[in-house]
């Protein structure tokens, strides 16, 4: 499974991408959705796990742009903001499994990762 | 006195006008004062002006009425005195002149004249001639007074001076009233003789009976000493002096008013009578002449009081309206200005600890990361021992990081709900952030919070930031209320088909009755010297008739509060919505 992390923090993703390796899960990094777009082009990911507010391209537009590219790929969404509660309403929309919250456990991120590529 | 002051209207205390230069503007007692007493100038003044005036007038009128009367009156009585009396001299004038000193002398001659007389005037009681010695040559009468010397006699003297003389009325031999007349008659060779006659004053009398006066009026002669000439009806008896003091001499008939001692209002006219010492007196008593004025002026007078009650009791209550009215609006209009700036205050810490959060989100996102790599690769890689004081203190960090994300989530929960938004709630939830909050302080101070929630409490549709204010606006007041060791209940029960029952209840200091009647009045404080602005609960009572809720409060003093709040499950109108 390969997975491709995308935050304009680039210590975050470092760390959960060297976390995530040592789990067995080999993970990409990027920090601008340029970056995101380049790599997405050349490697083969399953799953993008993406921030919400970003510089320049919300997360949900990256989404969208990078469905484009890889029709097949899964989508996580991190974002910091807001209380449990309002996660269960907003994730309503888009399904509980794909919205993550900021700070982020890491066995519940892996948890959720091998859920989705086993479906 | 305590009637008086329930009648005091609202704004009367009203103290608070606050500075600065339109301070004015809100002193409403003075704004009452100042509507009242121009009111009062511009319809009292005109109308008591115009009543005053009117009083006066009808009142002078009624007067000069009252004395032209008694002036008429007098005047034709005085011509019918002077007549009756001119009348007589006259006829004494006639005799004299139509025959000679020597038949006058004559007895026959004499009683055939009074005769005569008696049967023209009647009245002529006797006759007598008198020479220019004063003694009565000839007489004819029912006395024996032929040869009495008058000469030494005052009016002797006066009739030889005027030729003509009338005497004062005197009680002859018989007791009867009668008076004098006499004329002289100067001779060819210059002595003179007087022609003297007494007349009895039925007849005078009768002149002034036949005037036909009031009960209440009187008419009468005098002489200038003031004994009664004739009969009056109340001062006094015929040879009496009358017990009104005797009027001053006018050459024309005069009014006067006098007010005797037992406090008689009388209107005197009177009038000299020429060439005789008397003088006659009309007398009306003007208390009763003027009694159809009293009662006109007492109608006036209840028609003036009356409109002017009416007057003052419609600018009172129509000033005290009004200004009730400007106080209100003044009011409404402060605090919807102390809400707006309340709310906006609020909205800005949302906004302020959203930011804070949200920066503090991120940071800590990376601490939880790399602490969570420490950890992994103490427990997957070879390469790094098991070094459990490490692997502690690792989780002690991360423990720290998810108290922090606590904290953080709930700030960044409460600045998303100050927009309004009515969306499914469920109540206990927002009752636990709220009281999440409070976590720390209550450890702090060591009291306890029960939460009870019954089973059946279903998802109602309401603004949860709105609930969230109202839930913390409580607890914080509670809170207030509580020392060391405080206990508060929150009950959270269904009530019927239709509402939820929020029941919140400390038992802390408890509120007093009177502060109790005023507690959602805006700007009541009882901690205004700790810097409460009085807003707290009459906005919370507000949001909550907002939801279409209830508000109560029932409070026993150092027993505790009990705050209610009744929420339907349903949101009363969409148009919260839109707002």
């Amino acid at each position: 499974m390969k997975v491709l992390l995308v935050d304009d923090e680039e210590e975050l993703i470092s760390a959960i991408a060297e976390r995530l390796s040592l789990r067995g899960i080999e993970a990409s990094c990027a920090v601008t959705y340029i970056d995101a777009l380049y790599q997405a082009k050349i490697g083969a990911f399953d799953v993008a796990v993406l921030d919400v507010k970003m510089p320049t391209m919300s997360g949900f537009e990256l989404k969208s742009k990078l469905q484009e590219i890889c029709p097949d790929m899964k989508f996580f969404f991190l974002t910091g903001h807001g209380s449990a509660a309002d996660f269960e309403s907003a994730s309503q929309d888009i399904g509980k499994e794909y919205y993550l919250m900021k700070p982020l456990d890491i066995n519940v991120l892996v948890q959720k990762l091998r859920e989705v590529t086993i479906k | 006195m305590i009637r008086l002051r329930n009648m005091k209207p609202s704004f009367w205390n009203n103290k608070d006008f606050g500075t600065g230069p339109f301070k004015q503007l809100f002193d409403y007692r003075r704004m009452w004062l100042l509507a009242v007493g121009f009111s009062l100038m511009f319809t009292l003044v005109p109308m008591l002006s115009a009543g005053l005036f009117d009083f006066m007038v009808t009142k002078n009128a009624m007067e000069r009425e009252l004395f032209q009367r008694t002036a008429r009156l007098v005047s034709n009585t005085r011509r019918s005195v002077t007549f009756f009396l001119e009348e007589r001299r006259a006829a004494l004038e006639f005799i004299v002149r139509s025959n000679s000193f020597k038949d006058l002398k004559k007895p026959l001659q004499l009683s055939r004249y009074l005769k005569a007389l008696q049967v023209t005037f009647q009245g002529f009681t006797d006759l007598g001639v008198i020479n220019d010695k004063g003694i009565q040559i000839a007489y004819v009468g029912p006395f024996e007074l032929e040869g009495v010397d008058y000469s030494k006699q005052l009016w002797f003297r006066e009739v030889l001076l005027h030729g003509v003389y009338v005497s004062d009325v005197f009680l002859g031999y018989r007791q009867v009233p009668h008076l004098v007349i006499a004329v002289s008659h100067k001779l060819q060779d210059g002595s003179a003789y007087v022609l003297r006659t007494t007349i009895d004053t039925i007849q005078f009398n009768s002149l002034l009976a036949d005037l036909k006066l009031d009960k209440d009026s009187d008419a009468f002669i005098v002489n200038q000493n003031g004994v009664l000439q004739t009969a009056s009806r109340r001062y006094g008896k015929v040879m009496e002096r009358m017990t009104l003091p005797v009027p001053e001499y006018s050459a024309r008939t005069q009014i006067e008013e006098v007010t005797t001692d037992d406090g008689k209002w009388l209107g005197v006219g009177y009038a000299y009578i020429e060439n005789t010492p008397f003088i006659l007196l009309v007398i009306e008593r003007k208390d009763d002449l003027m009694s159809s004025w009293y009662s006109t002026r007492t109608r006036l007078l209840l028609f003036m009081f009356v409109s002017t009650m009416v007057a003052l009791v419609a600018i009172f209550s129509v000033a005290t309206h009004l200004i009730k009215k400007i106080h209100l609006a003044d009011e409404k209009r402060l605090v919807a200005m102390h809400k707006l700036e309340y709310e906006n205050k609020m909205a800005s810490i949302g906004r302020l600890s959203a930011g804070v959060a949200h920066e503090i989100n991120n940071p800590l996102a990376i601490i939880n990361q790399k602490a969570g790599l420490i950890q992994d690769l103490f427990l997957l890689k070879k390469m790094y021992a098991k070094d459990e004081k490490l692997l502690d203190l690792v989780e002690w960090i991360l423990k720290a990081v998810k108290r922090c994300t606590a904290i953080t989530m709930r700030l960044l929960s409460f600045a998303r709900h100050m927009d309004k938004h009515i969306s499914f709630v469920k109540v206990e939830k927002v009752f636990d952030e709220v009281l999440g909050l409070f976590g720390k302080e209550a450890e702090h101070r060591g009291i306890t919070i029960n939460v009870e929630v019954g089973n059946d409490i279903p998802l109602i549709e309401s603004d949860r930031g709105k609930l969230q204010q109202v839930f913390l606006n409580l607890v914080n007041n509670a809170f207030a209320a509580m020392d060391r060791g405080g206990k508060l209940s929150v009950k959270v029960e269904r009530e019927n088909p239709d509402f939820i029952c929020i029941v919140v209840t400390d038992n802390g200091c408890g509120i007093p009755q009177e502060a109790l009647d005023r507690i959602f009045e805006p700007f009541f404080s009882t901690k205004k010297k700790e810097g409460g602005t009085g807003l707290g609960l009459s906005i919370t009572y507000g949001i909550i008739r907002e939801l279409g809720g209830k508000l109560t409060v029932q409070s026993i003093v150092e027993k505790g509060t009990t705050f209610r709040i009744e929420l339907p499950l349903k949101s009363r109108s969409k148009k919260m919505e839109n707002k």
